[in-house]
């Protein structure tokens, strides 16, 4: 498992305890929604960055009030035809204004990468042989975007009124 | 009509490009069919019975002499000779290389053409009246906002993985020839108490195996929130819409047991937060594509009914295709002539490549270079002058496109059914061949009425059958092919479910049934009343009696 962060391949500095029975006294973790509910107190004492994983069927609106405490939220592909994590994506950045890392998980294919990055994940892991080069010809598909998104790219109608 | 400016040209050609590697992965072997069917979906290529079917859209119906051109073009070098005009305003074509598909969308691109999601779990084409901008009973001109909508919608990196399909479809006119309350969003364009125009919004409707009537969500919508509204629509079914169970996924299902006012609950605390941001549209883009849509350079004619009148007196032929192919213009000396594709013994919406080429000039020569497409699987020219309707109508007679059925019992939509499509149950154009043979009578056509059939050859519903007057329903029973038989459906602005008749048909009875039916409704209509109409005053059982027999009625 490869991990793509803001273009560059690099090693997580997180430990994925999610669904895991013990969580390791030091270190970088990331946690499950239920493991947070339920050690909350316990997590913050460790005075280790935190992430917390969600899945598709948990909105990030339940943490919502929390993100202050998260360096990291990990979204949740259990298959690539499972597109919630795309709203979510969008109201963590844009709605909750949460300016940590992004990390988009499970079934990520190449040929979703553009739409994620557009919905505001700035981190991928991926299972290809080569993610540096998907990640590059997921970047490179296109230059013309019609949604105002997360990642602030111009739009074809901003760019037509800067134009005129 | 809209043309791409260097932004809607270069994310065109870039699509192509981006489906050109995809295609190439895919034979490569880097892909699996599993990960690659959806990117191929929403490009507009699905795998049929015998080959693949390429979709492209017609966005809102409109469409350039010079795009018609160019499908000919592709039925003749890359299908066999012809073309299949559906309910969605999309031209299918079913014999298709997968290796080819890639050529086929760049001379498409080049006309402005795509198939971009006319498939797929997604947004699919903005379908709108195909009269819009030209009708006299219209209010206003919907096409520059299912533009709008076509731009926002275009690989919406949101909504791009829906839990199911999503359909839009505005009309501008009070009467509805769009269909709007069967789709998962249907647009009615109107003035409010303060007469500034907008859109009343429907949510929830839609056919397939579930079929329902959609709901008021909104009765007024100012055209500057249109972009964000179906946004909170969209995010909102996109985070809640049931994933479990592909029959269930639909906006409707969650639309009906939510209920419609939680729904609109969510949609408003949702759109109260975004309204007024970054998707508010400004006048300016509104005014850049409204151009675009500006009426044409009429000349200043006089009306010529009378000279018509004297042409239909003398000339039965005309006369009858006149009565329902041509229709009102809202600028005197002008016409709407309708070019009907369903010839006797012709499957509904099939076009040869010759035809195309034959309408795209009439389109030059009688109608500044412009067709419609419209949902019931006909074209239209929108532009005619009155003065010249009786030579066009001359030359449409000799290119077998001038049917005058318009409207009537053998206007069949028809899906393409088992002959094509994977999904089918049973054939469909069998039995609109077979319909469509049984009433050859022009004269006794007209005397029926208007009437709509509709034929789906499964229960997915693509020929609209819920919602025909007489709606027919290919199904399997034990590997034989039976027909169901609904009546009283309609898609217009009193939308309504059809009834089901009783048990399933043989093909072979399909015929005599709608003529037992047909001669029951001439017995007991009044006033010249639709079938829909006298359907609805005296209800299903003479209609019963009259297919079934006493007996099996009792039984």
């Amino acid at each position: 498992m490869a991990l793509i962060k803001n273009g560059e391949l690099v090693e997580s500095s997180f430990v994925d305890v999610s669904g895991a029975s013990e969580i390791p006294a030091a270190g970088s973790v990331i946690v499950s929604f239920e493991q947070w509910q339920a050690q909350r107190t316990a997590l913050l004492a460790r005075g280790a960055p935190l992430g917390i994983r969600l899945h598709s069927d948990q909105s990030p609106e339940l943490v919502a009030a929390d993100l202050e405490h998260f360096a990291l939220v990990a979204l949740e592909f259990p298959k690539f035809r499972d597109g919630r994590a795309y709203s979510y994506a969008r109201l963590l950045r844009e709605r909750y204004g949460f300016k940590g890392e992004l990390r988009a998980v499970g079934d990520v294919l190449l040929e979703q990468l553009f739409f994620m990055l557009r919905t505001g994940f700035d981190a991928f892991e991926l299972t290809s042989a080569d993610p540096l080069r998907d990640y590059r010809i997921a970047l490179a598909d296109f230059s013309v975007w019609y949604q105002p998104t997360a990642d602030g790219r111009p739009t074809a109608m901003q760019l037509r009124r800067g134009k005129h | 009509m809209y043309r791409y400016d260097e932004f809607d040209e270069r994310f065109a050609r870039e699509r192509v490009a981006q489906f050109r590697r995809q295609v190439k992965r895919r034979i490569g072997g880097e892909l699996t069919e599993d990960q690659f069917r959806p990117l191929r979906l929403m490009n507009g290529l699905y795998l049929q019975l015998h080959a693949y079917m390429l979709r492209i859209n017609v966005p809102y119906g409109t469409l350039s002499s010079k795009q018609m051109r160019k499908f000919a073009f592709i039925a003749r070098n890359y299908d066999k000779n012809f073309g299949h005009f559906t309910t969605r305003q999309n031209i299918q074509y079913n014999w298709i290389k997968l290796e080819e598909t890639p050529d086929i969308l760049q001379h498409l691109a080049d006309v402005e053409v795509t198939g971009i999601q006319s498939s797929g779990n997604c947004v699919r084409n903005i379908t709108a009246d195909q009269y819009a901008g030209r009708a006299k009973d219209e209010l206003a001109d919907p096409r520059v906002y299912c533009e709008l909508l076509r731009q926002y919608s275009f690989l919406h990196p949101e909504f791009s993985y829906l839990p199911r399909k999503f359909k839009i479809a505005v009309t501008g006119s009070p009467n509805d020839r769009a269909a709007v309350a069967v789709h998962d969003i249907g647009m009615r364009m109107h003035k409010n108490e303060q007469g500034e125009m907008g859109f009343e919004v429907l949510v929830g409707g839609g056919l397939g195996r579930t079929p329902y009537i959609g709901q008021t969500i909104r009765k007024w919508l100012a055209p500057e929130h249109l972009l964000s509204y179906v946004e909170a629509i969209l995010r909102v079914y996109n985070m809640q819409g049931r994933r479990d169970n592909i029959h269930k996924a639909r906006i409707k299902i969650i639309v009906n047991q939510m209920g419609i006012d939680k729904y609109r609950e969510l949609v408003d605390k949702e759109w109260e937060l975004t309204k007024d941001g970054a998707l508010k549209v400004p006048d300016e883009e509104v005014a850049r594509i409204d151009a675009y849509f500006a009426p044409p350079e009429y000349e200043t004619l006089i009306d010529e009914t009378a000279l018509l009148e004297k042409l239909r007196a003398g000339d039965k032929a005309f006369d009858r295709w006149m009565r329902g192919n041509v229709i009102e213009h809202k600028v005197p000396g002008y016409a709407i002539v309708n070019v009907s594709l369903k010839a006797t013994g012709k499957a509904p919406g099939d076009i040869t490549a010759d035809q195309m080429d034959a309408v795209a000039d009439l389109a030059d020569r009688y109608s500044m270079g412009e067709i419609r497409v419209s949902h019931r699987q006909n074209l239209v020219l929108v532009d005619v002058k009155q003065a010249e309707i009786h030579e066009l109508w001359r030359t449409l007679v000799a290119l077998e496109l001038a049917t005058p059925n318009l409207g009537l019992l053998t206007d069949i939509i028809c899906c393409p059914g088992l002959d094509f499509c994977a999904l089918a149950n049973a054939r469909s154009i069998p039995i609109a061949q077979d319909i469509a043979r049984a009433f050859t009578d022009l004269d006794e056509l007209q005397k029926i009425g208007q009437f709509t059939i509709n034929i789906s050859g499964c229960m997915n519903a693509c020929g609209h059958h819920h919602v025909g007057h007489i709606g027919i329903l290919g199904v399997d029973k034990r590997n034989e092919e039976f027909f169901q038989l609904t009546l009283g459906g309609s898609s217009d602005q009193h939308a309504s479910l059809g009834d089901r008749l009783g048990p399933g048909l043989p093909q072979a009875e399909v015929p005599k049934a709608i003529r037992k039916i047909v001669d029951t409704y001439l017995v007991v209509r009044e006033h010249g009343e639709r079938f829909l109409d006298t359907y609805r005053r005296v209800g299903i059982e003479p209609f019963k009696s009259a297919v079934y027999g006493v007996e099996s009625q009792a039984a």
